[in-house]
């Protein structure tokens, strides 16, 4: 049985149907990755997860419970965190105030601390006092990654954080990635590029029109597949 | 020359008193963008409540503030948590019409129980005594205490804010409210505990306002008009600007009012829209604005 798994999940905004059935599922311990074009329905799937979009609660279980339709915050106390689109770091907050409040209202000790996250990304800590907004790109990034972390999720949603950022940087958050999957995290990546998932993902899922096109181990998979399920031709 | 150093000096005191009014609205818009149009309103029904106490338990007016304190809490925690929370949302309107509507009841009904009379909070010695400051310069104690209150509770919530776990909690959900729930912030519980606050400072200016001056049910809405200049001027959510916008309307309306007694109000009014114009953020507008 799965950490997570999605059962025949569809969303919606408002009248408009955005994501048809879809079943997936994330082993502990395993990195998923979910590709497809824009519009593919990546981001509402995460956003659904993460509570803040409705699902019926059978739809999502997380570790055999319903989690479906749970309120947003009662869903990261269960151990899921997402870092969302756009990094969101809170601009009236310093970086380490972005980071503190990760942990908001936590009182149990897990892995991740502020200095654990500094260690990982040690251009955090030189910035520590500065405020969220003169960050770089990539190093908000990196501080919308350790905000989540602070958290001690079993279960880390990134959505797109290549997005915007150089391929440099983009290796720089990526080489971060194995010390999160050691220290208790399975992830779940939505990314729009494909040679990056392909690299780091155990599993992929290719999502084309709110519907699951293809899925598989990268190592199984054809470029001719993904490009027919990535595009729909 | 002493004659306008002492107009300067009233005017500042007086700004202590405005801030104090402006504090508990600074909190709640600061927040989330909440336009509390009964803000007024619940600081006269603050007043009714410390006069209740003090009758009831014969204290003064200072125990008897303290008393209320948590009363105030209780009753703000509740107010948002049970009405005002409902009304949030992309839409202005509701907050202001549900406001307007509290505003209009807070009063009739204390119209209703306490009729229209004038009511006091008796402080004794203490209303007439007054500080040597030299020179011929003399201020009254309690406009002393009134501006030292204001300075205490601005200190207090900019403690509470950039201090605190929950000041922290309160700037990201006022930042986005979206992404402050998934840190595990509980937004609405967050709110009401906001009003919560703000309700103990307003019972702050309840005290001084009935110290100072007489009060009755229905000069709620001309408070509410004080404070939300003050705010403005100061920038939102800056309780430090909100002090100063206080001062600059106290200011101004000790410096009209000596120049022609009728100006008084009218000059607190002129500052306030030349700030506006000057300055349309305010003095101190916040980060991320």
């Amino acid at each position: 049985m799965g950490l997570l798994e999605a059962h025949r999940l569809a969303a919606f905004y408002g009248d408009f149907q955005a994501l048809y059935g879809i079943d997936l599922e994330l082993a502990e311990g395993e990195t998923v990755a979910i590709i497809g074009a824009n519009g593919a329905g990546k981001s509402t799937f995460l956003k659904t997860i993460a509570g803040m979009l409705p699902a019926p609660a059978e739809s999502i279980t997380f570790d055999g419970r319903p989690i479906g339709g749970l309120p947003v915050a009662d869903i990261v106390r269960l151990g899921i965190s997402l870092v969302p689109e756009g990094r969101r770091l809170f601009p009236s907050l310093s970086v380490q105030e972005n980071l503190k409040i990760g942990a908001y209202g936590r009182r149990e000790a897990g892995y991740w601390s502020l200095n654990r996250v500094y260690d990982l990304f040690p251009a955090l800590a030189e910035r520590c006092a500065a405020p969220s907004q003169t960050l770089s790109g990539g190093e908000q990034q990196m501080a919308a990654i350790g905000r989540a972390l602070m958290a001690n999720p079993r279960v880390l949603l990134c959505d797109e954080i290549s997005l915007g950022l150089a391929p440099i940087v983009i290796r720089g958050i990526y080489a971060a990635l194995p010390k999160i999957k050691a220290n208790g995290a399975s992830v779940v990546l939505v990314e729009q590029d494909i040679v990056q998932a392909l690299k780091v993902a155990d599993r992929v899922y290719c999502f084309q029109e709110g519907r699951l096109a293809l899925s598989g181990r990268p190592a199984e998979l054809s470029r001719e597949r993904i490009h027919t399920a990535y595009f729909g031709t | 020359m002493i004659a306008w150093l002492d107009t300067l000096l009233q005017g500042i005191l007086l700004g202590g008193l405005y801030a104090l009014f402006a504090a508990g609205l600074s909190l709640i818009f600061g927040i989330m963008r909440l336009v509390n149009l009964a803000h007024g309103d619940l600081i006269v029904l603050a007043a009714f409540i410390v006069l209740v106490l003090m009758h009831a338990l014969g204290l003064d007016p200072f125990l008897a503030t303290l008393v209320a304190m948590p009363v105030l809490f209780a009753v703000g925690y509740a107010l948002q948590r049970a009405l005002l929370n409902r009304t949030l949302g992309r839409d202005i309107l509701p907050p202001l019409l549900v406001t307007f509507g509290l505003s209009i009841i807070i009063r009739n009904g204390l119209l209703e129980v306490f009729s229209a009379d004038s009511r006091r909070l008796s402080a004794g010695a203490i209303e007439v005594a007054s500080v040597q400051l030299g020179g011929g310069l003399a201020v009254g104690t309690m406009h002393l205490i009134t501006l030292a209150s204001a300075v205490g509770v601005i200190v207090a919530l900019n403690l509470l804010f950039y201090r605190t776990e929950l000041g922290r909690a309160f700037r990201a959900t006022s930042d986005d409210p979206e992404i402050a729930q998934l840190m595990g912030i509980d937004n609405k519980h967050i709110f009401s505990l906001a009003t919560a606050i703000a309700m103990v400072a307003i019972v702050v200016s309840a005290l001084y306002l009935g110290m100072r001056a007489t009060f009755d049910p229905t000069i709620g809405p001309a408070r509410l008009l004080f404070a939300f200049e003050a705010v403005i001027i100061g920038g939102l959510g800056s309780f430090w600007g909100t002090l100063a916008g206080g001062i600059i309307i106290g200011v101004a309306q000790t410096v009209g009012g000596k120049i022609n007694p009728e100006w008084q109000i009218l000059a607190g009014h002129l500052a306030f829209l030349a700030v506006l114009v000057l300055r349309p953020r305010g003095l101190f507008p916040r980060v991320g604005e």
